[in-house]
Formats: structure tokens, C-alpha cells, sequence
């Protein structure tokens, strides 16, 4: 978890006074920095990030109002204390209008200093611990449970339950439509890093060239485009999860960098000079046998070795049948509630077509198709004309034997099957990607 | 051997109390404490707008009296101490360095209109002299009350603190994890 000192900069033109309070928070056990002035101070924000700026109001180059006007677009969560002469204090007045946290007048009395210091800090913790409890919140009120009574799933529950405690790697298996990206929730979740956040970042989702300013971030100027200084994921994860999704489709070269990180937690942000550290816990989850990519060299062994300290293998839906009515009573339960609409039944024949069916697009797949049957369905239970399966006899035999029919829907099941990344469809059609968005708008699929 | 500890009486201060102080620092830094008069003027450290001396130039002066051998000195003085942004200072010290000075001005309990308590004064000198040694050691303040490297702005923070190193800062000094003193 991250501990570290608080870090005070002391913006003073005076020397004297930057070296006296410099020496005086020290012995407080900060780390402090110091600017000659706002322009000084700017670059230093630049590179660091700080947790409090004592700043003086009257300075050459740049003074205090300014470089406040400045920070609050620039750094709008900076707690701020005011210097001030005595003659001044109209102008600090003014300094609090714009959002100091207070001021104090020089020379002022040490008790003051570290009362008003305290505060200021203790205010920053709260502030920052109630935006995690928010963000904390917003991701419980939109986690979906784990659903699922089948031997199969009490065992991975078992298994999230074990690895939660410790702060080891775990590779997260499964098909697509499994709920990988759950189980690495509830992995966060029942872990003591749970306060912190859970970042995840689906590394066959993003071009590889934008992957790299996503993991990493960027300062600003580093690329073309790049106009403010970004935190990157791995940054973000501090004190939590990073949850890599995907990580089969990690490019060669990110493959080396993420080593690399995950070997000392310290990395740069693209084009900068400041080596940045971050206490997280890595999940990765991923479709692909890895080892058969370690095989044919398109994946690090080092990394596997690496990532693949635990390993999780989520069942396919088609192994753990029994779970199908509890998942669509869930499902029903929650668009009824979403889309307020009455709860429907599945009628016994859904319930055999369900039971029968192959499910190649897993939970994922049985959740759309709730959905559809929710949207369309116009009676009081789920009927077998509601559900996008049928379509398909028994056995699973298409009643339009059509060429397009069966190249519609193949090209559907295979987007499923590869969360919609169009690439990655294409690779595995064995078609390019211009053909396979050719035909998407021909069918008119739906290929989110 | 630990090299020594100079406690520098600065100007007039001459305490018919300062065995008892040097005693007491040396049991409690075990180091081996001399106590002597220091002639130096302090006149140049004087701030007549502010009738207080300036405790980080008279620090600076104080290192180039050093005890021989990398040895440590603390002047003590009975005048009033400032730093240029506070209003006063009790003593100050570089943080992991070899000189520090403390000013009893302010722990006579007659400054605050009360009557003569000598007894008092030499525990408040002996803790503010520990103290900023501490500091000299490398240590920051503490967040235990008890430990003389808890923080006092005010004279009844030094009242509420003992004489001593606490477990953790005394086991920081052993470690040697507080720095060693610097020029």
C-alpha cells in the first residue's frame, strides 16, 4: 500500500524564508521542495506531484493571485496556504475567494503554521479518501454478482476467495462471454487493497500505438496531440488492481516494457525524465493458450512466468448447464428493473431451447438474448420466438440454409466470440478488415 | 568511541545548572558531554526591528567551532531565537547535521508571568537541548507525546514530553537509519 511523506513546495522570493520553512518542515518528516517564484513553481508541478504549495503573494516574474488563477485550471485539487505580509491581507482575502485552503501573516507564529498545515493536509486525505469511496461506490453499484450454483463456479469462487488474501499474479481463463473482468472485481473486492481503485485497461481493444500512452500516460509535448500531461493506467492502479485484460494480444515491444515495470513497480511517463512509482496488484485475463503463444514465440516467457504466479479457469457456460436458470432469473430480475417493465417467466419450452443450446458466446451471450426477449417479447413470459436463438432447430441445424444466412452468422458468433474487436474477427475469418466491415454493414450486425 | 557533544554557553549565559544539563544529555544521547563557554559576539545575529536573534545565522556560526574528531555542538543562549518567517523558535538545528542552538529565553516559566521555577527550567533545557541533538541524529518529530522528538510549539508541549528517545526513535539511532552529521 502506498505510505508515503507528505510533500510540501514553498513558493517564497525571499531565500531566507523558502530555507527557513524548508529546514522547519523537515524536521516535520516532509518532503519539501522549493520555488523561487509562480513561473519556478509551475515547472516544478510539471514534473512532481505535491500535496501542498505554501505559497507567497508577492513575487517577481509571477506572484501568488497569478499563479493561483493558474493552478486552478491547470491543478484544481492543489491545497493551498498563503503567505502574507501584514499589509497584504486584502489580497489574501482575495487568494481564499479563489480557493486557498487559508493564510497566515509572516511572521507567524509557529503554533499557527503547523495547526493551519495540519488542517490543510487533513483535508487533502479526506477529500481524496472521499473520491475513492465514491469511485469505490459507483463500481459496487455497477459490479454485476457472480451468478452460479454449479460445482465448477464454487470452485472458481473458492479460488477467489484464496488468492484474494495474498498479493500474488493471477491469470484469469476463460472463453469470451465468461466474466473474466467479474472475477478480477471480485478478486479486487475481497482483497485488502478493496479502498483503492481497480483500473482495467482491455489490451486487444486499443491500437497498439495508443496502448503504450495508456499504460504509461504521457507528459505533455511527448507526441503530437499530446497538449496536457496525462497519468497513465499503471499510475492510477497505485494502492489497487491493475486489471490487464487480454493480455494474449499485447504487442512484442509492450511485452518488454510491462516486464520490465513489473519486475520494480517504477516506470516514465512517455517523454519524461521523472521515474514514477506504483504499488499495484496485476490481474490479467485472457481466451488465449498462452503457453501455446510462449510456444510459438509471440509471447514473452519471462512475462508468463511473471503474470502467471495463479491461474483461474472459468467454465464455459455449455459445462455448468444447471447454472442457465439462475443466470436468466438474474438477468430478468435486473433489465426488468433497468427498463421498468414487468418480470417475465421462461416458459418451458424457452427453458429446453436454452437447456439445448451450445452457448458458444457464454454468459455474455445468454444475457443478450434475455435482453432481446425482454425488448420484444409482448406476453407475460419468454417465449421461444423471443429468444434470437430460434432461429436454430434442434441440434442446432439453421432454418435458412441460405449461403449469406450462414455467412451472417458466423461472422456474428465469431465478433462474440472476440468481444466485438473487429482486428481480431478478421484474423480469425482469415479475411482483412476492410471485407469484414463490409459485410457487418451488409448484414447489418451488430458488432459492439 | 562516539565523538563528543560541545554544549557552547553563548554570550552570558553562565546557569549555575549546566553540570546537571551536560549530565542529563549525556545519559540521555550517551555521549560524552563537555560544557563550555563559547566567545563569540553575537552582536552581527542581532535583528533590532525585531529584538530577536537570528537563530540560522548563529547556526552557521557554530560550525566553525566544532569539536574536533566530528564531534556535534549546541550553543545554548538566553537570548530570544527567530527564523525569518516565524516569530520565534525555541532552537533549530540542520536536519542530520552537526550543529544546533537553543534558546531558554522562552522556557523560564517568568516569561509567561509565572514565579520562578528553576526546577522546570532545567528539565524544559535538558529536553530542548535533546531534542534538537535528535534532529542532529537525523530524526523528525514524532508522533509519540511522550518522545522528546515530539514537536512543541509551545512551552507546555515540552512540559507534556520526557527527556528520552521513545522504542522506535531509539531503535532508528541503533540502526543508524538517522543520518550521520554533515557539513
Amino acid at each position: 500500500m502506498s505510505h508515503r511523506k507528505p510533500r510540501i513546495m514553498i513558493v517564497d522570493d525571499e531565500r531566507s524564508v523558502r530555507e527557513s520553512l524548508r529546514e522547519w518542515f523537515l524536521e516535520d518528516g516532509f518532503e519539501v521542495v522549493t520555488a523561487e517564484d509562480g513561473l519556478d513553481a509551475l515547472k516544478k508541478l510539471d514534473s512532481d506531484p505535491f500535496d501542498l504549495l505554501v505559497v507567497d503573494l508577492k513575487m517577481p516574474r509571477m506572484d501568488g493571485i497569478s499563479l493561483q488563477r493558474r493552478l486552478r485550471e491547470t491543478h484544481p485539487d492543489l491545497t493551498i496556504i498563503i503567505l502574507t505580509a501584514f499589509a497584504s491581507v486584502e489580497t489574501a482575502v482575495e487568494a481564499l475567494k479563489l480557493g486557498a485552503f487559508d493564510y497566515v501573516t509572516k511572521p507567524v507564529d509557529p503554533d499557527e503554521l503547523s495547526h493551519t498545515v495540519r488542517r490543510a493536509l487533513e483535508r487533502k486525505q479526506l477529500t481524496d479518501e472521499n473520491a475513492r469511496l465514491r469511485d469505490k461506490v459507483t463500481q459496487l453499484a455497477t459490479a454485476a454478482p457472480i451468478v452460479g450454483s454449479s460445482r465448477g463456479m464454487e470452485r472458481v469462487m473458492e479460488l477467489v476467495g484464496t488468492v484474494a488474501e495474498t498479493d500474488a499474479s493471477v491469470v484469469i481463463r476463460g472463453e469470451s462471454g465468461t466474466g473474466k473482468e467479474l472475477i478480477a472485481r471480485a478478486i479486487h473486492g475481497a482483497s485488502p487493497r478493496r479502498f483503492f481503485p481497480i483500473v482495467a485497461v482491455n489490451c486487444g481493444a486499443i491500437p497498439e500505438t495508443l496502448l503504450e500512452s495508456e499504460l504509461f500516460g504521457h507528459e505533455k509535448g511527448a507526441f503530437t496531440g499530446a497538449h496536457y500531461r496525462r497519468k497513465g493506467k499503471l499510475e492510477l492502479a497505485n494502492g489497487g488492481t491493475l486489471f490487464l485484460d487480454e493480455i494474449g494480444e499485447i504487442p512484442a515491444k509492450m511485452q518488454v516494457d510491462l516486464l520490465r515495470v513489473l519486475e520494480s513497480h517504477r516506470f516514465n511517463r512517455l517523454g519524461g525524465a521523472q521515474e514514477i512509482e506504483s504499488d499495484f496488484r496485476l490481474v490479467c485475463a485472457t481466451n488465449r493458450d498462452l503457453e501455446a503463444l510462449v510456444k510459438e514465440g509471440r509471447f514473452r516467457e519471462d512475462l508468463y512466468y511473471r503474470i502467471h504466479v495463479f491461474s483461474i479457469e472459468i467454465p464455459p457456460l455449455r459445462e455448468r448447464r444447471e447454472d442457465i436458470p439462475l443466470l436468466v432469473e438474474h438477468f430478468v430480475e435486473k433489465l426488468s428493473r433497468s427498463m421498468g417493465k414487468p418480470s417475465k417467466q421462461l416458459s418451458e419450452e424457452s427453458e429446453e431451447l436454452l437447456q439445448a443450446y451450445d452457448w458458444p458466446g457464454n454468459v455474455r451471450e445468454l444475457e443478450n438474448a434475455i435482453e432481446r426477449a425482454m425488448v420484444i417479447g409482448t406476453t407475460d413470459s419468454i417465449r421461444p420466438q423471443d429468444l434470437p436463438l430460434q432461429v436454430e432447430q434442434e441440434g442446432g441445424t439453421p432454418r435458412d440454409r441460405s449461403l449469406e444466412s450462414l455467412e451472417s452468422e458466423h461472422i456474428a458468433r465469431v465478433l462474440r466470440e472476440e468481444s466485438g474487436n473487429v482486428s481480431q474477427a478478421a484474423r480469425v475469418l482469415g479475411i482483412d478488415r476492410g471485407t469484414l466491415y463490409n459485410k457487418i454493414k451488409k448484414y447489418g450486425i451488430r458488432s459492439g | 568511541m562516539k565523538p563528543e557533544i560541545l554544549l557552547a554557553h553563548l554570550g552570558s549565559f553562565r546557569p549555575t545548572w549546566s553540570e546537571e544539563l551536560r549530565r542529563r544529555v549525556a545519559a540521555a544521547t550517551d555521549h560524552f558531554v563537555r560544557a563550555e563557554p563559547l566567545g563569540i559576539d553575537l552582536a552581527p545575529f542581532y535583528a533590532p526591528e525585531r529584538q530577536q536573534y537570528h537563530a540560522t545565522l548563529l547556526l552557521a556560526e557554530l560550525l566553525r567551532h566544532l569539536p574536533a574528531s566530528g564531534g556535534r555542538i549546541v550553543g545554548i543562549t538566553a537570548e530570544d531565537l527567530f527564523i525569518p518567517v516565524l516569530t520565534f523558535v525555541f532552537g533549530q538545528a540542520q536536519l542530520g547535521g552537526p550543529a544546533a542552538v537553543v534558546s531558554v529565553m522562552r522556557l523560564h516559566t517568568e516569561f509567561y508571568g509565572l514565579p520562578t521555577d528553576e526546577r522546570l527550567l532545567v528539565d524544559r533545557a535538558v529536553k530542548e537541548v535533546v531534542h534538537e541533538l535528535g534532529h542532529g541524529f537525523g530524526l523528525v518529530h514524532c508522533p509519540d507525546r511522550s518522545c522528546v522528538m515530539s514537536s512543541s510549539t509551545y512551552v507546555e508541549d515540552v512540559d507534556l514530553k520526557s527527556e528520552r528517545f521513545c522504542t522506535e526513535c531509539s531503535s532508528l539511532l541503533v540502526a543508524g537509519s538517522a543520518t550521520t552529521p554533515h557539513t
